[in-house]
């Protein structure tokens, strides 16, 4: 009735993952009773949960990654203090644990972090600064966002129930093979990975489509701004790259679960194949993370100095550039496996040969500045920090480039320091330049800016204290991923590592801190016209936040900045233009069928897992049906009066006629 | 660290000491960098005795000259960018009346020209690199030496390494013992999982797998006891899977072979099939190599993979909580 599913697979003698699975459904069941209680469900379920409009869904993934980088976060705490104090003793994690805790660290920062995040700010941005009302299919939309949250529940139930994989963040054959990983922790991977992935294409098709077909009148490509590019490349490559995830992962669950031989080495499979398939999928990936980033950086570091980009062409040459060779360096992750020199020379060369463009785009946020007047804002703090920490990821990246410097690098922790370098220091560090920068956007009101400056001092300090010393042990010969070690060297630096991981801690809580602060005291920190910072592309020429469809008119785009030569306009002018005239707006009808598609896939999911069939049959059957009644349905849209466009509007139109009024009387 | 790289010492020697394999590589380099900036790191660098910094072998020497000069020459971009990043930020804060504010600059030609050639040139230079070293250094290249080369074959298994010494017909598990000067040609393979096998004072790590043999040629200059270790995950016991290099004069080499090969134990087929079980703390011991073939055997999987974890097979458990037996002497 219940395939392997009993009670034993309740870890009833590990107390870690119990105390943790406990209190995160204790919280989980208190957030849900006051929802309930306090008659917030109607609410929650129609404005949020059914929602498909993209700032509602792209305020959602970005929740959820904050959310997730704790689950993260919490690991990396257990592995820094499983490492400093296992020297010479077992610690406090036995290994069948510790590798399940660095497996979930890198799955969950990966794949629930950072890919949703930069989702989520894609999903707020692009329409408003292509200024469009909504992406391409909005209800695609929903259905991509809730497929990652069953990703991501099924990767935490993993927790209580049965165990994760204990394989490393990827799967790697044989170890993940049913002979030597016969529990389920591989199948949780699998199918969490299968399910979400298969969300993460529908976005790249979804933005794809979007950024090519839905452009604001007079927005032609070399008019779009820098972050609406990096988009674009990053969702060429999800189109590009995802399939082979979602391909590779059905090949392993062929064979664990109907006794396929594609990765056994016996039997004619071959483990190798799967090594170089998943990084056919993993490279691209790692610029899917980090091209989002860098268009965040251009728009930051362009308006907080008050310039337009320095050479716009020449970013998007170089976006493209990295879009294309993304694909041409998978091999260099495995230069250790006995290929010839050739081949690992044409590798190793392609993989620098990304440093070329990558090096382009620091010159030319560089001469952005140059000459503009720097305003040291949070959101600029986070860029600058960037700067300075990624030059240095991307060098030791070229480093390793190098085939006879990888022989000794290899899965060193100097790799884990220079990965965690271009991830926490071009990744993250963008992520959290754009939320501080978008939120006013998203909900009218900006974040405090001490707080968010101490994370940021935290999180730059307490990364270098972190990952300096992995460089250094990485050259010491110290290998990832060990429980435990007696070499008495590396011990100093492990515990100046779990320094740094406590002062990520403090970053983290000044980042709590600084969003209750600035919920507490929004109205002061209120913005009524909707551009905070003097921005300069579209989506700071609407309310904050916009109204559901975005713009009252559509736009009419004239050159690379169109919401600045607007406003230079009015402020010579000492005038807004006139109103325009307001017509009726069509917003999609919103729906629950993301949601409903999620339940029903989660259910899959979970039945695959534990081998129960009738669940994952009925499952298939839901969501099928969630489908054709999807498919069927006859309202898709909802239409908002223009005297109602107009009535919003003018609120917002009075609001920046006021703004206008007060900088000429202060000048 | 060897006495030859110190900071007052010229480029040429540093580059000498290259020896046989990076002898091209040191051409190539003589040529483009500068030499003050590689000599100052190496100073810096020498202070501390880092693994990877202080090899004992010719191809590790070589990977440190390639590393350390590849460094060198990105710094010297990296350490400008740097610093113009923290200047322009500086002085064109809000306040500062002296800063010329262009408010609409937004290209230059000429600049541009300089940003994409500046790591154009770079990245073709150190391309150069990374093409002849991968070359030079590739772990399938023969070692040059007056002595004749060693033979020896790695099987890693859950969870230790077996040496197989087939010419002397003996086996040493969990430790690696070398004669100083002679150059060694290792093939690898695995008993199940991947691992990497890795000895950091010697050079380039190789990976080991089952049903495929790999190879690896390193040789050991001076004596010395080497941590080795696997790189490459291989399951519950992966922290174990460190093993003693011993690298030995020629006199203590034939010593240790005679008394291996007086060994009471002898590893044959059957005595390997056990040995492949999942096992953790495996003392260092050796034993009489009874089979000639035993490493192509498991190479070729006329002996099956080791079995992995013992409870649950062949029907997936719910928790697979592996019953590793602690082996004793």
């Amino acid at each position: 009735m219940l395939g392997k599913l009993s009670l034993a697979a309740i870890p009833l003698d590990q107390p870690i993952p119990l105390a943790a699975g406990a209190l995160v459904g204790v919280v989980l069941l208190c957030i849900l009773g006051w929802i309930v209680l306090a008659g917030h469900l109607p609410y929650v379920w129609r404005e949020w949960i059914t929602s498909v409009d993209h700032k509602r869904i792209g305020i959602m993934y970005v929740i959820f990654a904050l959310v997730m980088l704790l689950r993260g976060f919490t690991d990396a705490m257990m592995m820094r203090s499983q490492q400093a104090l296992a020297f010479d003793a077992p610690g406090y994690l036995p290994p069948e644990h510790y590798n399940q805790i660095f497996s979930a660290h890198g799955t969950i920062m990966i794949f629930f972090v950072a890919m949703p995040f930069m989702i989520g700010l894609m999903n707020f941005v692009l329409p408003l600064q292509l200024g469009v009302r909504d992406v391409a299919f909005p209800t695609l939309n929903s259905v991509s966002f809730w497929l990652t949250c069953t990703g991501a529940l099924l990767v935490n139930m993993s927790l209580v129930i049965g165990e994760f994989q204990r394989t490393g963040w990827l799967p790697y054959p044989p170890l993940s093979e049913i002979t030597y990983s016969p529990g389920v922790g591989v199948d949780y991977w699998l199918w969490a990975l299968s399910i979400s992935g298969v969300g993460t294409l529908m976005t790249g098709v979804n933005f794809v489509t979007t950024i090519l077909k839905m452009r604001a009148p007079g927005m032609s490509y070399l008019r779009m701004p820098m972050f609406c590019w990096t988009a674009l490349a990053t969702n060429l490559l999800i189109v590009a790259a995802f399939p082979i995830l979602t391909a590779v992962s059905a090949m392993l669950i062929l064979d664990r679960y109907l006794g396929f031989q594609f990765f056994t080495d016996t039997a004619g499979g071959n483990s190798m194949l799967f090594m170089s398939l998943i990084w056919a999928w993993g490279h691209p990936e790692v610029y899917i993370l980090i091209l989002p980033a860098f268009g965040i950086f251009s728009e930051v570091v362009s308006t907080f100095s008050g310039k337009p980009l320095f050479g716009y062409r020449s970013m998007v040459l170089a976006t493209m550039a990295i879009c294309m060779l993304a694909f041409m360096v998978w091999l260099h992750h495995f230069f250790t496996m006995g290929a010839g020199a050739d081949v690992n020379g044409v590798f190793g060369i392609m993989s620098m040969v990304i440093a070329v463009p990558t090096g382009v785009k620091i010159f030319n946020w560089l001469f952005t500045m140059y000459g503009g007047s720097v305003r040291m804002s949070a959101a600029m703090l986070w860029s600058i920090g960037f700067m300075l920490t990624f030059v240095i990821g991307g060098m030791t990246g070229v480093l390793l480039a190098i085939p006879p410097v990888d022989f000794v690098m290899h899965n060193s922790t100097f790799l884990v320091a220079h990965f965690h370098n271009v991830i926490i220091g071009g990744v993250l560090f963008g992520a959290f330049a754009g939320y501080t920068y978008w939120f006013p956007k998203a909900f009218g009101f900006r974040l405090h800016e001490g707080w968010g400056k101490a994370a940021f001092w935290c999180w730059q300090i307490g990364f270098w204290l972190a990952f300096g010393p992995l460089y250094v042990t990485g050259l010491d010969g110290m290998t990832r991923r060990l429980q435990h070690y007696d070499v008495a060297e590396w011990r100093p630096w492990l515990l100046v590592a779990l320094l740094g991981a406590i002062t990520i801690l403090a970053g983290i809580a000044c980042q709590v801190v600084q969003l209750v602060v600035s919920i507490r005291h929004r109205d002061a920190l209120r913005d009524m016209t909707g551009d905070p910072w003097d921005g300069r592309s579209l989506e700071w020429s609407t309310a904050s936040p916009p109204p559901t469809f975005n713009f009252a008119v559509l736009p009419d785009v004239h050159g690379e900045e169109p919401y600045w030569s607007v406003k230079e306009r009015a402020r010579g002018q000492h005038t807004l233009p006139a109103a325009p005239h307001y017509e009726a707006i069509e917003v999609p009808h919103n729906s629950p069928t993301g949601f409903v598609c999620a339940f029903f896939a989660t259910l899959i999911g979970f039945a695959m897992i534990w081998h129960i069939w009738w669940m994952a049959i009925t499952g298939l059957v839901g969501a099928y049906a969630t489908f054709v009644v999807f498919a069927w349905r006859d309202r898709t849209e909802d239409e908002i009066p223009a005297a109602r466009v107009a009535e919003i509007d003018a609120a917002n139109r009075r609001a920046r006629n006021e703004a206008l009024r007060e900088m000429e009387y202060a000048s | 660290m060897s006495g030859v790289w110190t900071g007052d010492q010229t480029g040429e020697a540093s580059l000498r000491i290259n020896g046989d394999v990076g002898d091209r590589v040191g051409d190539f380099l003589r040529y483009g960098r500068r030499i003050a900036v590689s000599s100052v790191l190496v100073a810096i660098l020498s202070g501390c005795s880092l693994r990877v910094l202080d090899p004992a072998g010719p191809v590790g020497m070589a990977q440190r000259t390639i590393l350390l000069n590849a460094l060198a020459i990105m710094l010297c971009i990296v350490v400008p960018t740097m610093l113009a990043t923290l200047a322009f930020v500086w002085w064109f804060r809000p306040g500062n009346a002296r800063a010329e504010r262009r408010p609409d600059w937004s290209f230059s030609g000429r600049i541009e020209i300089v940003t994409w050639s500046v790591p154009l040139m770079t990245i073709a230079f150190l391309g150069g690199i990374a093409w002849i070293g991968s070359h030079e250094l590739d772990p399938a290249n023969p070692l040059p030496g007056e002595k004749k080369t060693l033979e020896i074959q790695v099987v890693s298994l859950d969870w230790k390494w077996l040496f197989l010494y087939p010419e002397q017909k003996v086996a040493s598990l969990n430790q690696l013992v070398l004669p100083v000067g002679t150059p060694v040609h290792f093939r690898l393979t695995s008993a199940s999982v991947w691992n990497a096998f890795f000895v950091p004072q010697l050079g380039s790590m190789i990976y080991a797998m089952n049903g495929m043999a790999t190879q690896l040629n390193l040789r050991a200059d001076r004596e010395g006891s080497f941590l080795g270790l696997s790189a490459h995950l291989s399951g519950d016991g992966f922290a174990e899977m460190h093993f003693e290099t011993r690298a030995v004069s020629e006199a203590a080499f034939a010593e240790w072979l005679k008394g291996a090969q007086a060994s009471k134990q002898a590893i044959d087929t059957a005595a390997y099939e056990t040995l492949s079980h999942q096992t953790l703390d495996n003392p260092a011991r050796t034993f009489r190599l009874a089979d000639d073939d035993l490493f192509a055997k498991i190479v070729g999987q006329a002996i099956p993979p080791g079995p992995g974890p013992a409870t649950g097979q062949p029907d997936p458990s719910v928790k697979p909580t592996s019953t590793i037996s602690k082996q004793g002497t």
